[in-house]
């Protein structure tokens, strides 16, 4: 992808599809399909953090899960650190499972009430490892300690914390085996303000400590701005443009992304003020029924006829950064350049 | 009032107190707040700061057990709503009073029509007969920018988006030409493609309508957007009032200050590290003898402990509850 080959691809994605069937009637028959996440494609290097946004529906959730194996993908392939795994059986992902966790973004309905604290942060050293009572209460403590919990608190049940605090056990949960890749999902969407910034100072910090590898899963394009390196922005399960943090968020190039930015408010009356804004005109389509050629058409403030009848490849428009959207297909090559100066005049008006 | 416009809402001291089996819960203390004609007053704070229940209270919408309003005293138009009979405090909200709340999911009737669920505030309200009231349920629809608003009067809720769901609350809090209209986090279960959608359609009725709003939220960038004056609430009570402005550029409670600092922006700057609110928000077990937010202000000092602080004027419109004052060069930081 990128031309810097000291960076090692950790995750290969390549053409995932997940479809959910809708059914109908007694026998069940299938009438058609939720296309969540269709034909995606990217990679995550090792030690970065990629940021994956979207609107609530577009997929993003389900994508984070697929590259997990929670759920098993319609088509398409997962390597992980090399090995295929979209089609490997349960017992191999066992194996597995150590290197790759995830973090949920309900910290209330992830965690057992029923186990305390060292139960939850246990089990998975209980399932994975062979250590001994002693050992792994100590594993448990330094856990803990790493993502800021009191070792008095250890057992304690989840309904004893504050939501913060119960997101720092299921994070210390998801780091009890060690492992390379980490899937957050949404991890701080259940939390106030002023403890988000907690969290995610947290798993920075952890990431800078144990060379973690991220996939950021969120709708807070603020928060993402802050921790990604990369970000891929996802529209009805398709990845609309994917690109290194800064030049997403200075220059977006998909239409769709030059609007998601515009429609976060800034904490700045004066700019408040000012600020022109780029308002969509309806709502998203349904998954079942996307609709022909780019699945932003029908909201897409810049959209020509080839958008209606041909849908855009997702390539690399400029060196690292990829689109799927017919103002930069070859094809279209004039369009290409002035669409790209437009939206970096629009960027100067402050858009 | 500094300016002279005698307020349409006027709520002095009021405190409400949840009665729970560990204890008394102060939810609301003492707050103090008016609001002016045509104005649109934010109110922002975290979850349990009292935000909701002090809207909740001022129009006797909590239950009672477990809620208690103990105390103030809620002025609109004359009345007192917290001593008022029912029948008049009926006659208020949903007519006088709009409401608007967050889940525009919960808060519609699933087995209802929309039409039915607009029509309902216009025939009890304003005694309208059906033939009128679905007239005027077609106007409201699109009003709030709903295409095709004939037909859709007829659809049940769940064949509405979120967004068009909120519209639709919009428009039933609309129905009876509300003086006041109080948003609760109307916005927050929206994304943000659409709750840009829903800004610019409030700004627009505002300039159509000219209704004064109250507007909570825990979203700052929302705020900066389209109030005209903000009261940030933490522990139940209200630490600081201000115009937009003087909020954004010079905070003087050190949650105010912390809390915009905590925000990242999607333009801007972007910070290497984010700054954190240490600590945890206080429980509200017992009523406050001392600043609620001294356990995380880097200010503190032992008068916090001490005594809780008064609002206190710091310029003009603007009042804080806290004894530390910032140095002078940094009190335009």
């Amino acid at each position: 992808m990128l031309d810097a080959p000291a960076r090692r691809k950790l995750v290969e994605v390549r053409g995932l599809r997940k479809y959910f069937p809708i059914t109908a009637g007694l026998l069940r028959r299938k009438i058609g399909d939720v296309k969540a996440v269709d034909n995606v494609s990217f990679d995550i290097f090792e030690g970065e953090t990629l940021g994956l946004v979207g609107e609530s529906g577009c997929g993003k959730s389900t994508c984070g899960r697929v590259i997990l194996r929670l759920y098993d993908p319609t088509a398409g392939s997962i390597r992980i650190e090399g090995r295929e795994i979209a089609d490997a059986p349960q017992s191999d992902l066992r194996e597995l499972r150590p290197t790759m966790q995830m973090v949920f973004q309900d910290p209330q309905a992830s965690l057992n009430p029923r186990m305390t604290v060292a139960a939850i942060i246990g089990e998975p050293l209980d399932e994975h490892t062979t250590l001994s009572k002693a050992e792994k209460l100590a594993r448990i403590y330094e856990l803990m300690d790493a993502v800021g919990l009191n070792r008095n608190y250890a057992n304690r049940y989840p309904h004893e914390f504050s939501g913060g605090q119960r997101q720092r056990i299921g994070i210390a949960r998801a780091l009890a085996l060690n492992p390379k890749f980490v899937v957050c999902d949404e991890p701080i969407a259940a939390l106030d303000v002023s403890i988000q910034a907690q969290v995610v100072n947290l798993l920075e910090e952890l990431q800078d400590r144990l060379g973690l590898t991220y996939l950021f899963i969120s709708h807070d394009l603020s928060m993402v701005r802050h921790i990604a390196d990369r970000v891929a922005v996802m529209y009805l399960g398709q990845i609309a443009e994917l690109a290194p943090r800064d030049d997403l968020y200075l220059k977006p190039l998909h239409p769709y992304t030059q609007a998601l930015l515009s429609a976060v408010p800034e904490p700045d009356p004066e700019l408040e003020a000012h600020r022109r804004r780029i308002i969509l005109t309806g709502d998203v389509p349904s998954p079942a029924n996307p609709p022909k050629g780019c699945n932003f058409c029908t909201r897409c403030p810049k959209v020509m006829d080839i958008c209606r009848q041909v849908e855009p490849a997702f390539r690399e428009v400029e060196p690292g950064r990829f689109a799927a959207c017919h103002l930069y297909s070859e094809t279209n090559e004039t369009a290409g350049p002035t669409a790209a100066a437009e939206a970096r005049k629009s960027i100067q008006q402050g858009v | 009032m500094p300016d002279g416009a005698s307020p349409v809402l006027d709520v002095k001291g009021l405190k409400t107190v949840f009665r729970t089996r560990g204890g008394e819960v102060h939810a609301v203390n003492s707050v103090s707040f008016d609001l002016k004609p045509g104005e649109l007053l934010g109110v922002v704070g975290e979850s349990g700061s009292g935000k909701s229940v002090t809207m909740m209270s001022l129009i006797g919408l909590l239950p009672s057990p477990p809620a208690d309003v103990r105390a103030g005293e809620v002025l609109f138009g004359g009345t007192d709503l917290l001593r008022c009979p029912q029948d008049h405090l009926r006659a208020v909200r949903g007519g006088e009073i709009g409401f608007i709340f967050q889940d525009p999911m919960t808060s519609l009737n699933p087995v209802f029509t929309v039409g039915f669920q607009i029509m309902e505030p216009l025939r009890k309200h304003m005694g309208m007969d059906k033939a009128a009231a679905r007239k005027r349920a077609q106007e409201l629809l699109e009003l709030v920018g709903i295409p095709d608003a004939r037909r859709r009067l007829d659809d049940f809720p769940h064949q509405f988006s979120g967004g068009m769901r909120q519209r639709v609350m919009i428009a039933i809090a609309l129905a009876c030409d509300p003086k006041v209209l109080i948003a609760d986090e109307p916005t927050t279960a929206l994304d943000v493609t659409i709750q840009a959608q829903i800004l610019e359609l409030v700004r627009e009725l505002r300039r159509k309508l000219g209704m004064a709003i109250v507007w909570i939220t825990h979203d700052l960038g929302v705020i900066a957007g389209i109030a005209d004056r903000v009261i940030v609430m933490y522990g139940g009570q209200i630490v600081e009032q201000a115009p937009v402005k003087d909020l954004f550029h010079r905070p003087r409670h050190p949650y105010t200050r912390a809390l915009l600092k905590t925000i990242p922006s999607v333009r801007g700057e972007r910070e290497a590290k984010l700054n954190v609110i240490e600590g945890q928000p206080p429980i509200l077990i017992a009523a406050p003898t001392a600043c609620s937010f001294r356990a995380r202000c880097p200010h503190a000092f032992d008068r916090c402990a001490r005594e809780n602080p008064a609002r206190r004027p710091v310029g003009p419109g603007h009042d804080v509850a806290c004894f530390w004052d910032p140095a002078p060069e940094a009190s335009d930081a």
